[in-house]
């Protein structure tokens, strides 16, 4: 295993003066590929600014990171990673087959090409048989596994996901969450997967990254070593609920449960 | 509440509703028209002399060459006159008029929706542009249209330009600032996270451009167009005036108020209303296919 993701001593300060806010503090962590690490803590604890900061959505303001092996903007104009927001955010002008090939046509790929990734990810996701259909015509959960087949569709060796089913409901949570976990399991893409919740959190992760607030730092790093084969029933198991325990003292001795 | 459905829907919906707003401005008008023109007829009667009757007076209130206000059947047999008994050829043909107002509206349309786009375009995409020409833009629209009409007018015939152009281009004048207001918003209406996207494809300004930016503002542009198409007709009608009455709807109406000849004027000023109409309907249905075809339609 090879490390993807490098940062130390990170810290980033949004404006300056009497206003700034101060998002991230002395972040040191290191992920390595084919893992899938969870960052979660309470709102403020800068998990989102982490993640924008490797896909080179935000600039830091001190430390190094790297992200395969290069700044992280070098990897973002490799196209290095997928991302996947917290809304599907999908153009309502295009079908889903017509956004998913958006990445695809921005990368100037050939329509055989196109069109064939296209086939292959919306298998992936379960969505074959609603290329033609617009967004508006499909449920959340069904809009936010397309915007999943979208970042795979150029194939890049990483997955940034920010708190992506964060807007659906618990059923619908549960199952993408299964379907994400065989999902990794086939590509063994590394994924960094931002969430507040911390079922969902021990369910997919091999890591788990305890994030406390003002200023966004991180308090522990749980391993999570449940193993490949986790069935949804795998919750109610007393390994299940000792992490799950863990990752919540983590959470109130990072302060994270006070006002 | 029951939903109803097809010819029954049509009447209920629209056509009694729209009946009953008509009948009554016919209903007022005639009552109006009895009105302001009763003065006349009365002072008529009292230099012949004579004694007229109330229904009498009714009668002819309804019937004068030159009214105050003319009665709306004056209205229609006029236009009917002058559309359909006349030859579009005919100087006295309304259609031959419309015409003439119709050609220089839609290429004043054509290009201020060109100069809206293109000056949107520029603002979005630079700073410096955007604080520089907006307040000009929007300063352009102080200016009244009836002052400024006559000096381009004017200018460009001294200079050999004459016709069609001179007019549309007073009507570019005013058309072109609700398209360019209107993309603007349009332009940037893509939220953070479509943009966002487009940042990690590392795409360029012109990827950005055409599959974001371009496809989010239709729904604006078309919004713009329908203002603007009705204003370049405004604008096509003042622009007909310091030419001298020669030609088009607004040489109607001037030339109908040098004579006093209202029913002219009342009728010029229809033909005017439904053409406006029927561009604003005609831009509203290609809207409604292009976002049909986007998939954006409700």
């Amino acid at each position: 295993m090879s490390v993807v993701i490098e940062a130390k001593g990170l810290d980033l300060t949004f404006g300056t003066g009497e206003g700034a806010v101060h998002a991230l503090a002395d972040i040191d962590l290191s992920i390595e590929s084919g893992e899938f690490v969870s960052l979660i803590g309470p709102s403020g604890c800068g998990k989102t600014t982490l993640l924008r900061v490797i896909a080179d959505l935000e600039k830091p303001t001190g430390g190094t990171i790297s992200v395969n092996g290069v700044s992280p903007e070098a990897a973002r104009l490799a196209r290095a990673y997928g991302y996947v927001f917290q809304a599907a955010a999908l153009y309502p002008w295009r079908t889903i087959a017509g956004n998913i090939s958006l990445p695809l046509e921005v990368m100037g790929m050939s329509k055989a090409d196109r069109q064939q990734r296209i086939a292959k990810n919306m298998e992936l996701v379960n969505l074959t048989g609603f290329e033609k259909k617009f967004p508006w015509q499909l449920s959340g959960g069904m809009q936010q596994r397309a915007s999943i087949a979208r970042a795979l569709s150029f194939d890049p060796d990483m997955l940034l996901m920010d708190e992506p089913f964060g807007a659906l409901d618990e059923i619908v949570r549960d199952h993408l969450n299964e379907q994400l976990l065989k999902l990794w399991a086939q590509t063994k893409k590394t994924v960094v997967f931002v969430t507040h919740s911390i079922p969902e959190a021990v369910f997919l992760s091999t890591r788990i990254v305890v994030m406390s607030p003002r200023p966004g730092r991180i308090h522990e790093v749980i391993d999570c070593d449940l193993g490949d084969d986790r069935p949804l029933d795998i919750r109610e198991t007393p390994k299940f609920l000792e992490i799950a325990h863990r990752v919540r003292e983590g959470l109130r001795l990072g302060h994270s449960y006070e006002d | 509440m029951l939903e109803r459905r097809g010819f029954s829907a049509l009447l209920y919906d629209r056509i009694v509703p729209i009946g009953v707003v008509v009948a009554v401005i016919i209903v007022l008008w005639y009552g109006f028209a009895v009105l302001l023109n009763a003065q006349f007829e009365r002072d008529q009667a009292a230099r012949a002399k004579t004694e007229i009757t109330t229904s009498q007076l009714i009668e002819r209130t309804l019937s004068q060459d030159r009214p105050l206000l003319p009665a709306p059947h004056q209205v229609v047999s006029e236009i009917w006159d002058t559309t359909v008994m006349k030859k579009i050829t005919s100087k006295r043909s309304l259609v031959y008029h419309g015409w003439i107002t119709l050609s220089s509206t839609l290429l004043g349309f054509l290009m201020g929706t060109v100069l809206g786009i293109s000056l949107a375009v520029a603002i979005v995409h630079s700073k410096v542009l955007d604080r520089s020409l907006m307040p000009w833009i929007i300063v352009s629209q102080t200016v009244p249209i009836l002052a400024i009409a006559p000096v381009i007018i004017v200018v460009l015939n001294a200079i050999g330009i004459s016709g069609l152009f001179p007019k549309a281009l007073i009507s570019t004048y005013l058309s072109f600032f609700p398209v360019a207001v209107g993309m603007v918003k349009g332009l940037r209406s893509p939220d953070v996270m479509h943009l966002d996207l487009m940042r990690t494809y590392n795409s360029s300004a012109a990827q950005i451009f055409w599959k974001l930016r371009w496809p989010a503002s239709v729904p604006f542009l078309f919004t713009s167009m329908k203002v603007a198409v009705a204003i370049s007709l405004v604008g096509a009608i003042v622009g007909e005036m310091p030419t001298g009455a020669v030609a088009g709807l607004g040489a109607r109406l001037l030339s109908g108020s040098y004579y006093g000849q209202t029913i002219q004027i009342w009728s010029a000023l229809f033909s005017a209303a439904v053409l406006a109409a029927l561009l604003v309907m005609l831009v509203d249905l290609a809207s409604r296919i292009v976002l049909r075809r986007m998939g954006m339609a409700q």
